[in-house]
């Protein structure tokens, strides 16, 4: 099933499938790793909600939620 | 024979670590060639050869979006190391293997430090060296920059690499099988296109073709590419963008990875599964914690500050004080006075100097200890935490949680604060973090709002000065308002960041560290400060005809204070002692406690500054103490941090509206305070 990475629960995890849109941020994304095929676990979210952290390849990377719902999952 | 190496790699990767180790204590800071920005170089202890290794900022890859990583790129075209050492973490290999992938591409003789293998060991990790250097065809050499392990090894195999280079035996080995076969071609294609357009030029290194191909615009601005050549790639542009549904850049970061991936399934046995929780991980639990996050950060900010300007610093200070005023200039006035030194020379050197100097000389101690805690919050990966706590605020000023960390050096230096803002991405952001990071009040404004506070708000020092700091905070927020609302709308920044693992900080980075940025205060006491204390005891000991005057009043420095005082006189403090200690602020913010140190205790410094105090409390009441300090923590930065500003803002016209900007806003500010204080009944 479809869905982005905003919508994954903490504890969750999921396979990157690709990133929509173009720009800065997903350039920077993918320099720091989120490229489909990748596993992504869902840590938290900050105290305020936003932004939110997930483990991937084996780190702790932050961004925010406006971005996270353009990189969908599976 | 001279060498140069040039270290790259991630940040938090034991960079500076790795160099320190492999220096000692011979680096120097020397500036970039082009940019005029800080670089660091040494020379490698303890070798018979002459080796120089080069600092580059820490970076993930070597894309153009920020201003480290167009640095390090530049320093790799232009000057052409010898060696590349490259740092690799190795308890992260998978992204720091992306920044090594791109190195491989410039056909440079490279070596990499597999950093922080204990970390390994620890864990019950395996890495299978051989197998790595075999698979990517570069050397891999373990280390523990922090224990010093390995770091004659890895130096031993660069030198070998550079001999092999130079006497033309290394062999080259063929590029890994990174990309697949349809990109290789292509790659093929425009290096042909490039060697037969564009003669002499160095295109040997592949990296440049790859960055052709994602026309990245730094690359074709620095070739010089014509229209011609442009059109000539593009095809292979769109052949690859159709095949692949992404855009190249996209295309060629998705198989980095992808091969990365693979080498490193191949070489690394985990004990545990990565994305297990790890002690850092279980501190983050709290640290970043819903409800616990927002009150422990203040509460760790409360402590830093309690500390530094509290118990532990305040009997630093007082403790040197006394050192000064009674040992010092008891014994120099003695000496002087025994060799029968002329009047004025003792006044030069007692009121002018140890007067001036010393002023500033005993609040050192607190600017170490500050820097000092500082430190431990960058080192421990504090500081990163906080940037992803408080991005949610961040964003409401139009800037991102990274903001956070040059702002909160702020209250170090502003120097390296606003040089820290090059790991912002988006030039809009740095600007504005540029304007608002002197809001956070310096180290060396703290000498000037201790004297003050001592002066007049006796019962309540800490929580006087503390309600300055944060009143900097508000200026700066309600700034971010202001400016994000005229002069830089738009988008909000991004907001993309590794949060490192905790770690103890090593007590000799703590120290290299803290000592790297007090040592600047310290020259400084020694230099401009020094200076600026003759200066202005000569200005204010003689008049324009050069006759030495006993009333201040009459000097030269007197009739130029005095045509500007009328200029402060709304904001309480009209005196022309006061205008003049302003002026003399931007030398470097210290030296206005210098100036009312030679000029209200004239010839009775040396009594300490009891004196002074005593002296400024016929000057000032605490209503307009509070404005003046107000003033003092607003107005333009020393210059200093304005020649850092100016650099990094690369325009005269953004660094002039920076400090226009916030000397207007020192003086409203200041004019509400002394103003609306008034009517309340305030005096």
């Amino acid at each position: 099933m479809q869905k982005t990475l905003n919508e994954l629960k903490p504890g969750e995890k999921g396979i990157i499938k690709k990133i929509l849109g173009k720009g800065l941020v997903k350039r920077k994304l993918m320099e720091m790793g989120v490229t489909s095929g990748v596993e992504v676990l869902m840590r938290k979210a900050a105290p305020l909600g936003d932004p939110i952290e997930v483990n991937i390849r084996g780190y702790e990377l932050a961004f925010r939620r406006a971005d996270a719902k353009k990189i969908l999952v599976e | 024979m001279s060498l140069k190496f040039a270290l790259v790699g991630n940040p938090n990767s034991g960079k500076t670590c790795l160099f320190n180790e492999l220096t000692g204590s011979t680096q120097y800071v020397g500036n970039w060639p082009g940019v005029t920005v800080e670089k660091k170089e040494g020379r490698v202890k303890k070798l018979k050869e002459d080796v120089k290794i080069v600092d580059l900022p820490g970076i993930y890859s070597l894309s153009p979006y920020s201003l480290e990583e167009v640095i390090a790129r530049d320093y790799l075209l232009d000057e052409k190391p010898d060696v590349i050492i490259n740092i690799v973490d190795a308890t992260n290999l998978e992204r720091n293997l992306y920044l090594t992938t791109q190195l491989m591409e410039f056909g440079l003789p490279m070596v990499v430090a597999l950093n922080m293998m204990d970390e390994i060991e620890a864990k019950g990790d395996r890495i299978d060296i051989q197998a790595l250097e075999q698979t990517m065809g570069i050397a891999f050499v373990p280390t523990v920059a922090t224990k010093g392990k390995g770091i004659n090894e890895l130096i031993q195999k660069a030198l070998q690499v550079a001999k092999a280079a130079s006497a033309g035996t290394l062999i080259k080995p063929p590029s890994p099988a990174i990309f697949t076969e349809m990109i290789e071609k292509c790659i093929e294609e425009t290096e042909k296109i490039l060697t037969s357009q564009i003669k002499g030029a160095d295109f040997n290194s592949r990296w440049m073709v790859l960055k052709l191909l994602e026309s990245d615009e730094k690359v074709i601005a620095r070739i010089n590419a014509s229209e011609a050549l442009l059109e000539a790639i593009k095809p292979y542009r769109e052949r690859l963008e159709k095949e692949y549904d992404n855009d190249v850049e996209s295309i060629l970061a998705d198989e980095r990875y992808r091969y990365i991936s693979q080498v490193v399934s191949r070489t690394v046995k985990r004990k545990r599964p990565s994305d297990s929780m790890t002690v850092s991980d279980k501190i983050d639990l709290i640290v970043t914690n819903r409800f616990l996050a927002i009150p422990l950060f203040f509460a760790i900010m409360y402590i830093v500050f309690k500390l530094t300007f509290g118990t532990v610093g305040t009997f630093a200070v007082e403790y040197i004080e006394v050192f000064f005023s009674e040992t010092v200039v008891g014994q120099l006035s003695a000496w002087l006075e025994a060799a029968g030194a002329a009047d004025w020379l003792q006044s030069l050197i007692v009121d002018g100097i140890v007067g001036g100097v010393g002023s500033v000389l005993i609040y050192i101690p607190q600017i170490i200890i500050l820097f000092f805690f500082l430190a431990i919050l960058e080192d421990s990966g504090y500081m990163a935490r906080a940037a992803f706590i408080m991005d949610y605020f961040f964003r409401k000023l139009g800037l991102s949680g990274k903001s956070f960390i040059p702002m909160l050096l702020g209250f170090g230096c502003s120097v390296p604060a606003v040089m820290a803002t090059r790991t912002l991405e988006d030039e809009k952001d740095r600007r504005l973090t540029i304007i608002l990071t002197p809001f956070m009040s310096c180290g060396a404004k703290l000498p000037v709002y201790a004297l003050f506070a001592a002066a007049f708000f006796v019962a309540k020092q800490s929580r006087v000065v503390f309600s300055i700091y944060l009143l900097g905070i508000l200026v700066a927020i309600f700034s971010g308002f202001l400016l994000k609302k005229t002069v830089f709308k738009g988008e909000s920044s991004p907001f993309v960041m590794e949060l490192p693992p905790y770690r103890v900080p090593t007590f000799k980075n703590l120290m290299i560290h803290m000592w790297d940025r007090s040592k600047d205060f310290i020259t400084k006491a020694g230099t401009v400060i020094f200076a600026a204390a003759v200066l202005i005891w000569f200005l204010q000991s003689f008049n324009f005809s050069f006759q030495m005057v006993e009333d201040p009043a009459g000097s030269i420095l007197g009739v130029i204070g005095k045509a500007i005082a009328p200029i402060f006189a709304p904001l309480g403090f009209g005196d022309w002692r006061a205008a003049v200690a302003i002026l003399s602020g931007l030398l470097a913010k210290e030296v206005v406690v210098a100036t009312f140190g030679i000029l209200l205790a004239v010839g009775e410094v040396a009594e300490g500054s009891m004196e002074l105090i005593a002296a400024l409390q016929t000057y000032f009441t605490p209503l307009k103490a509070y404005a003046f300090m107000a003033f003092t923590l607003l107005y333009m930065p020393c210059i200093a941090a304005f020649g850092a500003i100016k650099r990094e803002m690369n325009s005269w016209k953004w660094a002039l509206f920076a400090v226009g900007y916030q000397t207007l806003m020192a003086w409203l500010v200041a004019f509400l305070i002394f103003q609306v204080g008034s009517i309340l009944g305030f005096s």
